[in-house]
């Protein structure tokens, strides 16, 4: 063999090579050490300053954890267990830990029903989430944003049933005439929920909610981290729908609906949301006829959804847009009319394409539900810089309650991001 | 390249063109933009007749036949299919659509779905077959193209030539009466290209009437009855093979012929 190069170029292999073990102290812990944290000098320094950094860190961090103080009734009762060492004052968690999880103003006594409803939504959305679950399943998560309405801010169960009836006429109307042709289901649809909702809103009966099963409960009086809650999971939820047909109707041959499409998201994306909640606030009540009271929370989610639903819009077109045509003519030319083209080819594509992007925006949105803070409404942040920070008590332990707030969005925040890591291998077919 | 197939003896007793018009074209042009494309097209096809469009690049092919079922749309003319008028109603572009087959250069088969998805999805959805007689047909059909085994892979998993024989397949599903081609083998290697011309010649073999744009003149000796030469969005000649090939009338035919098999 070895005369090949001296001799001829011809060569012929005369067997096959048996596979054999790697050569030791290419394997184990120390090798990892070696090759990952030392393998040259900039790389051990660069490692050892990283050790020292976290143990900088952490020796200031731990003690002021462990030594917590978790019993106590105010700072000031803190401050004499202490006696002068670093350490928490996480009794304000303690004490204050309904008010920072459902405000200050939600009926003790009825903590149950919001506890009931997050199960529920557990429930509820983990077919959507998980779709090798039963599909029968979706049934009742069609039915839970009513069922949760009614838990949430009690009153007459009248008026969830009118709503569900609405969407079930809707839904009716657009099953039956929406296969012959998609406008006149759609538009029926729209207006056969209108027709039930304002009947049946005529029909229930003034004063139906003072006596009902369960004790009503004002919006104004929800509050704390299940208030971010309520919001983010309403607004993700009418956002994503909503951001699939704007980004569609971006791309509508007809200029109308693209114009519409065109100028809302752009509107809406380049005002700060922040605006949007103020207006949402105080002058949203001039859209609407002025002796309605329409509920601050609804208007809060009008606009958060509108603000998320434009972004969304926005990552949705990037992933039709890195489709390839032939998609859209292979769908064409077996015959496919648009709405079946959309659902069955172009869209499971394009969505599992932003997917990151569409988390990048659900995750942003919870986080600034917060914002609702600065219109007054007692959220998480709102709880924690109104009552309880202004209290006597409790005055000047701002560490251990954003702490913990940034704790609970954290965990939040890092499940729908592992969550989303998980969909993405999970719908990785192509292998391109 | 013309010697692919010289292995395969060829079945030409249901290869039969009947008196039945499959696809009349009348006095056809189409601009993009300003850019006349197509030229004064007049084209009439029956029903089994298998006809091969050639031409150099860039000289309308696939835009004549992405015409035959509106994925192009033409603005003079008259283009009838399978008895239906090509206008702008889409009601008659989607029945048109679902007489007629067409199978691409890169595949387009859709990478979410299984072999088997992909080729039952539009019977499912547009011809309303239960599920269970549409799965029964895609197998048949797939069996047909030799790719039973592969039903529950996904494309990305398949080789081009593999791929592409789905594609024929997924075409077949919706029983087309019709099929158009638009250069099939054009992506593919040697050895895979076989595989393809062999599944389009059975095809032809059963009387499947094709409109086959393509640079494989073996395939058009053997299996066309007719070759149709384009050039600058123009029909220029159209003949029998024999006749085409051997005794080409007009200048750019011949031209083009010595370019493509002159080495
Ligand atoms: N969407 C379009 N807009 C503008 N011009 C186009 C478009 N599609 C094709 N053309 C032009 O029309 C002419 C014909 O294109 P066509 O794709 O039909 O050619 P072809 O004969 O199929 O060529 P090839 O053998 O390269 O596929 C070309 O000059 C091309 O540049
Ligand atoms: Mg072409």
């Amino acid at each position: 063999m070895t005369d090949q190069t001296t001799n001829s170029i011809a060569f012929v292999a005369d067997g096959t090579i048996p596979p054999s073990p790697p050569p030791a102290g290419e394997t184990g812990p120390i090798k990892w050490l070696r090759e990952n944290l030392f393998s040259n000098a900039v790389n051990s320094v660069l490692t050892i300053l990283a050790l020292l950094a976290i143990y900088m860190i952490l020796a200031r961090i731990l003690p002021w954890v462990l030594n917590g103080v978790w019993t106590t009734s105010s700072l000031a009762e803190c401050r004499e267990v202490l006696q002068g060492k670093v350490g928490a004052c996480f009794s304000v968690l303690t004490e204050r830990w309904n008010q920072l999880l459902y405000g200050f103003k939600y009926p003790v006594d009825q903590y149950w029903r919001p506890n009931l409803a997050l199960v529920l939504l557990l429930v509820a959305i983990a077919p959507v989430l998980f779709f090798d679950l039963p599909r029968k399943l979706l049934a009742f998560t069609a039915v839970y944003p009513f069922l949760a309405f009614w838990l949430i801010w009690g009153g007459t169960i009248l008026a969830p049933i009118v709503a569900l009836l609405g969407f079930a006429a809707g839904a009716f109307v657009f099953q039956t005439y929406g296969k012959s042709s998609f406008a006149i289901g759609f538009f029926g649809a729209i207006a056969a929920a209108f027709a039930v909702w304002i009947i049946g809103g005529a029909l229930i009966p003034e004063g139906a909610s003072d006596n009902a099963m369960l004790q009503a409960v004002p919006s104004r009086d929800l509050g704390g981290f299940m208030l971010n809650l309520m919001l983010g999971v309403t607004c993700v939820s009418l956002s994503l729908p909503l951001g699939i047909a704007l980004a569609l109707g971006r791309q509508s041959d007809m200029p109308l609906i693209k114009w519409i499409c065109v100028i809302f998201i752009e509107f809406v994306r380049g005002v700060p949301l922040i605006t949007l909640l103020f207006v949402a606030s105080v002058m949203l009540a001039y859209f609407f006829p002025p002796e309605s009271t329409v509920d601050l929370f609804l208007r809060v989610v009008i606009m958060i959804t509108m603000f998320s639903a434009a972004y969304i819009a926005e990552v949705i077109r990037g992933g039709l847009a890195a489709l390839p045509k032939g998609q859209y003519e292979a769908a064409d030319s077996l015959g496919l009319d648009y709405p079946q083209a959309m659902r069955l080819i172009i869209l499971p594509q394009a969505l599992k394409i932003s997917i990151p992007g569409i988390v990048n925006v659900a995750v942003g949105l919870f986080k600034d539900t917060t914002l609702v803070s600065v219109i007054s409404m007692f959220d998480l942040v709102g709880m924690i810089r109104g009552p309880i920070l202004a209290s006597t008590e409790w005055n000047g332990v701002y560490w251990e309650l954003l702490g913990f707030a940034a704790l609970l969005f954290f965990v939040v925040c890092y499940g729908i991001s592992q969550y989303s890591q998980w969909l993405e291998r999970r719908l990785a077919t192509d292998h391109r | 390249m013309s010697e692919l197939m010289s292995d395969r003896q060829i079945d030409r007793s249901k290869m039969q063109v009947s008196d039945e018009v499959a696809i009349e074209i009348n006095g056809m042009n189409k601009w993009y933009g300003s850019f006349h494309v197509l030229r004064d097209i007049n084209l009439t096809v029956n029903q089994g007749e298998r006809i091969v469009i050639a031409g150099p690049s860039g000289s309308g092919k696939s835009t004549l036949i992405r015409c035959l079922n509106a994925l192009e749309e033409h603005q003079q003319g008259k283009i009838v299919v399978d008895g239906t008028e090509l206008s702008n109603d889409l009601k008659n572009i989607d029945k048109i659509r679902s007489e007629v087959g067409m199978v691409f250069q890169h595949f387009n088969l859709f990478p979410h779905l299984t072999i088997l998805e992909n080729c039952t999805l539009a019977p499912i959805w547009v011809r309303k077959t239960p599920k269970k007689e549409a799965e029964e047909r895609a197998m048949h059909f797939l069996e047909k193209v030799k790719i039973p085994e592969q039903a529950n892979k996904y494309p990305g998993m398949l080789s081009g030539g593999q791929q592409q024989r789905v594609a024929i397949a997924r075409s077949l599903c919706m029983m087309p009466r019709i099929m158009l081609f638009d250069e099939p083998t054009s992506a593919l290697d040697p050895e895979m290209i076989k595989e393809v011309l062999d599944t389009m010649i059975e095809l032809a073999e059963e009387g499947m009437t094709m409109l086959c744009v393509t640079h494989e003149m073996g395939f058009a000796r053997q299996v066309a009855n007719r070759v149709i030469f384009m050039d600058a969005g123009q029909i220029v000649e159209q003949n029998e093979p024999e006749e085409f090939f051997n005794n080409p009338k007009s200048d750019r035919t011949k031209l083009f012929l010595s370019q493509i098999l002159g080495h």
